[in-house]
């Protein structure tokens, strides 16, 4: 910071801004391979459940909604095609850029379940006002007890189930159009 | 035809670029005026040949050429020109070939204005620049060439996102990369000084006006790209500590620190080594936030679709740039040996003070952006930093700096004396406090609120001061109008600028205080919000452009009368089916009326509705800053071009 005719003993500060961007590269070179690799994924850790069947769990249904309640109990297999689960709240910006992408496919006839993550009833009821509903049923998990055990990372976030009840795909982060036409769309004609 | 055109001229561009950051820096090392002198054809014909790129492409986007994939992927034949315009640079490849033509516009705005550059300097400067463009100009040509084909042509464009279809989005990119890119000037300015081993007043005379064009562009785009999130996003807020909205924070931040040390430089030949670093730090941080947003690195909503290989490449050139310029600082920068001394308490005291807080609210606002990156790849913990972090870490910074911005501009150059100050300063000081204790009894806001009202008044205040202990508006008030006229330029954009990041603070206590509510509403039916009766007139269907609409129509009255009509919208974009919802935003510059209309149910709207206290201020005050900067601008560009002895150069 002061411009005093830097002595020798303080040479060494003026080689901080190069330690400290190549510390800084070195990290991002290390991010940027994990990213080609799988190790580095700011989408989350690949999820634990994959190739599994759901956790146990029952949620009651969000207050005022005419949604019913969703428990472990609808997601076991056989189902009559495969659905998502999304993890959602009204106060999640991404959220908002998801939402689209929910409401087409649901138009479509993918059941679409959701559980309202750490939300109140009258702002989740609020948010599908404004934006539509794409959820066939609707689960509360205000305390995150429920969303501890799927593992999640954030919100929003969206496991495939197939028919058998077996999670095949979890995405953490908004589902954008280039979500559904990459990944989404081929995992739902695979287990359709 | 026209895109290969292009695309050849991006060769073209690259090929001068090459030879442009060879021979003038090699002329100026061996002192040859004629290699120097190729500086300046070689700027301009880098000019000529990106702009034809550029022309190429807005040409394929005008014609909708659905050969061309770029068009494809983001144009639309149904969308309106100004949106087509604006589709081709909304996207990764156009974007960065605006981004390279900005970068030639100004180094050939260096070349042609910077006649009484010293040649050396300038020569140096101008190659620096062309060592930037072959960077992101083969990053253009090997990783995102907008030129590329597609066969066979589909039928039409797939469109573009109908969020982005909107003026201010139109115009955010370009200014906020006249910001961006106004920092690779001075990051040139930085190193041609290391190379050259020699930073005197007259490099912080050239530097201050680039530092501070740059900052005013930032400033517009940054202030553009918050009123997007606010009336766009509809929901009311306007900063949301994303990761890209603080990429674009921290060169702002670096700049402003940088617009303050160059003065020090120029006026009291200074802080040298410091306005070196901050020069390179501020493009450093350009070039960070375009690596986060484009590498995939980070899980942002405004993130372009992101690509490891162009991450490389990024990081590559960021590596390049940022770590060859420290090298080069950390070996020459012992030579910049400063020839002022100065007391701590004096001007130039106060603005290491500006910078040490402001260069501290930038490491806050780094280490949070970045933090969850890092804690991921050394520690494997998920962790996600956000707005309280943010509030928390920056607000015990942001208010000591504001406290001492105008008593800073107070102090004289050399030695000054506090008291002297805080005596011309009372009466500011004493409204400040009188307006934030009205504002928290009597009108009755929270603490916050009443604070950032307090810290508001004393920057406007403070501001007023100034001019007026500079006029001698109490002292001699007959003379004061004379001297209003006589008194620098550089005088009022300070002032004006300190007064509006007060406007813009108080636009932000202001949010504080909103209030909204949710109600659903039948035709003729209404509710009421902060002393407003909002009514639902009905809904009717509205089809635009490329869009159908459903339209409500809400009467806001008050104690009877009609205040405003608001047309709150829900567009459905026919091409891809996208719904977005439209704000309507009544204001008056006191306060935001703000409906944004939801979904419908049995005949009934849903509505949101929002009172917004001096909402608008906060934008304002960010157009008040740029209007500042500009303004102290015009008068540096007269200076410049006409350099008076130094007698005649008046303290700013």
């Amino acid at each position: 910071m002061s411009d005093a005719p830097a002595p020798r003993s303080r040479r060494w500060m003026l080689y901080t801004p190069l330690a400290l961007a190549g510390a800084a590269g070195a990290g991002f070179w290390v991010m940027l391979r994990g990213l080609q690799t799988g190790d580095y994924d700011p989408r989350g850790v690949p999820s634990a459940l994959i190739g599994r069947g759901v956790p146990e769990f029952s949620l009651p249904a969000v207050e005022g909604s005419d949604r019913p309640a969703l428990s472990a109990a609808d997601l076991r297999g056989p189902l009559p095609r495969p659905v998502l689960v999304n993890f959602w709240a009204s106060w999640c910006v991404p959220c908002i850029v998801e939402h689209p992408q929910l409401m087409a496919l649901s138009r479509e006839g993918v059941p679409v379940l959701g559980i309202n993550y750490k939300d109140k009833p009258e702002d989740a009821l609020a948010f599908l006002a404004r934006r539509g509903d794409p959820y066939t049923r609707l689960g509360r998990d205000e305390p995150g007890r429920v969303a501890i055990d799927w593992g999640l990372y954030g919100v929003p976030e969206t496991y495939l189930i197939d028919r058998q009840g077996i999670i095949r795909w979890r995405y953490a982060g908004p589902v954008t159009p280039e979500v559904v036409a990459q990944d989404l769309r081929p995992l739902l004609r695979r287990y359709a | 035809m026209i895109p290969e055109l292009g695309h050849f001229a991006l060769a073209l561009a690259c090929i001068i670029a090459v030879v442009q950051s060879v021979l003038p820096v090699v002329g100026a090392a061996r002192r040859d005026a004629r290699w120097m002198a190729t500086a300046v054809p070689l700027a301009l014909g880098q000019l000529v040949a990106i702009g034809a790129a550029f022309g190429a492409l807005l040409w394929a986007y005008a014609v909708n050429d659905t050969t061309v994939a770029n068009v494809v992927a983001n144009s639309h034949s149904a969308k309106p020109l100004i949106y087509k315009f604006s589709g081709a640079w909304g996207n990764h490849e156009g974007s960065m070939l605006l981004w390279v033509l900005i970068l030639a516009m100004c180094g050939a705005a260096v070349a042609v204005f910077g006649r009484d550059l010293p040649t050396a300097l300038k020569a140096r400067v101008i190659g620096v620049l062309g060592w930037v463009a072959i960077g992101f100009l083969l990053f253009i040509i090997f990783t995102s060439n907008p030129f590329d084909r597609v066969w066979p042509p589909p039928a039409d464009g797939r469109g573009l996102n109908p969020v982005l279809q909107d003026p201010g989005l139109a115009m955010h990119p370009p200014t906020l990369y006249l910001g961006y890119v106004g920092y690779a000037v001075t990051f040139a300015f930085a190193v041609a000084a290391l190379l050259e081993g020699r930073v005197d007043a007259a490099w912080g005379r050239w530097v201050r006006p680039w530092a501070l064009g740059a900052w005013c562009f930032l400033t517009v785009g940054i202030t553009m790209g918050s009123w997007w999130a606010y009336y766009e996003l509809g929901w009311g807020g306007y900063w949301f500590w994303d990761p890209v909205e603080n990429a674009s924070l921290l060169p702002w931040l670096a700049g402003t620190a940088l617009l303050h040390s160059a003065i020090v430089v120029e006026k009291r030949d200074t802080l040298k080594v410091w306005s070196v670093l901050l020069a390179i730090l501020a493009f450093a941080m350009s070039l960070l936030g375009t690596f986060l947003v484009r590498s995939g690195v980070l899980n942002s909503v405004h993130a372009f679709a992101s690509d490891p290989t162009r991450g490389v490449f990024i990081l590559a050139l960021l590596m390049v740039y940022v770590a060859g310029a420290f090298a080069l600082f950390a070996w020459r920068a012992p030579k910049l040996a400063p020839t002022g001394i100065f007391a701590p308490i004096s001007r130039e005291g106060a603005l290491v003070l500006n910078n040490l807080l402001i260069c501290s609210i930038a490491a806050v606002v780094l280490a949070g952006t970045l933090w969850p990156l890092f804690a991921d790849i050394l520690m494997g913990a998920k962790i996600s930093v956000g707005p309280p972090f943010f509030n928390t870490a920056t607000a015990p910074l942001a208010i000591p700096l504001v406290i001492a911005m105008p008593i800073g501009a107070m102090l004289p150059w050399k030695r000054a004396d506090v008291w002297g100050a805080l005596q011309r300063l009372w009466w500011a000081a004493s409204a400040a406090l009188l307006i934030g204790l009205l504002s928290l009894a009597v009108v009755g806001y929270p603490v916050w609120p009443a604070l950032g009202i307090t810290l508001a008044a004393w920057l406007v205040v403070g501001a007023a001061a100034d001019i007026a202990d500079r006029i001698a508006l109490f002292r001699r008030p007959t003379q004061a109008w004379r001297r209003a006229l006589g008194l620098p330029r550089a005088a009022w954009g300070a002032a004006i600028a300190h007064g509006a990041v007060g406007i813009s603070i108080a636009g932000i206590a202001g949010m504080g205080v909103a209030t909204d509510t949710l109600v659903q509403l039948n035709a003729g039916q209404s509710t009421r919000l902060a002393g407003y009766e909002w009514r639902m007139d009905g809904v009717s269907d509205v089809t635009g452009p490329n869009y159908r609409s459903r339209r409500a129509t809400v009467t806001v009255l008050r104690d009877g009368a009609v205040v405003t009509v608001l047309h709150p919208e829900r567009r459905t974009f026919i091409v891809d089916n996208q719904t977005t919802t439209e704000a309507a935003i009544h204001t008056n510059a006191m306060r935001d009326l703000y409906a944004v209309l939801g979904e419908e149910r049995d005949g009934a709207a849903v509505l949101r509705l929002h009172h917004n206290p001096f909402a608008p201020w906060i934008w304002f005050g960010g157009l008040a800053m740029a209007l500042g900067g500009m303004l102290s601008l015009s008068d540096r560009r007269l200076r410049v071009a006409a350099p008076a002895p130094k007698a005649a150069t008046v303290p700013a």
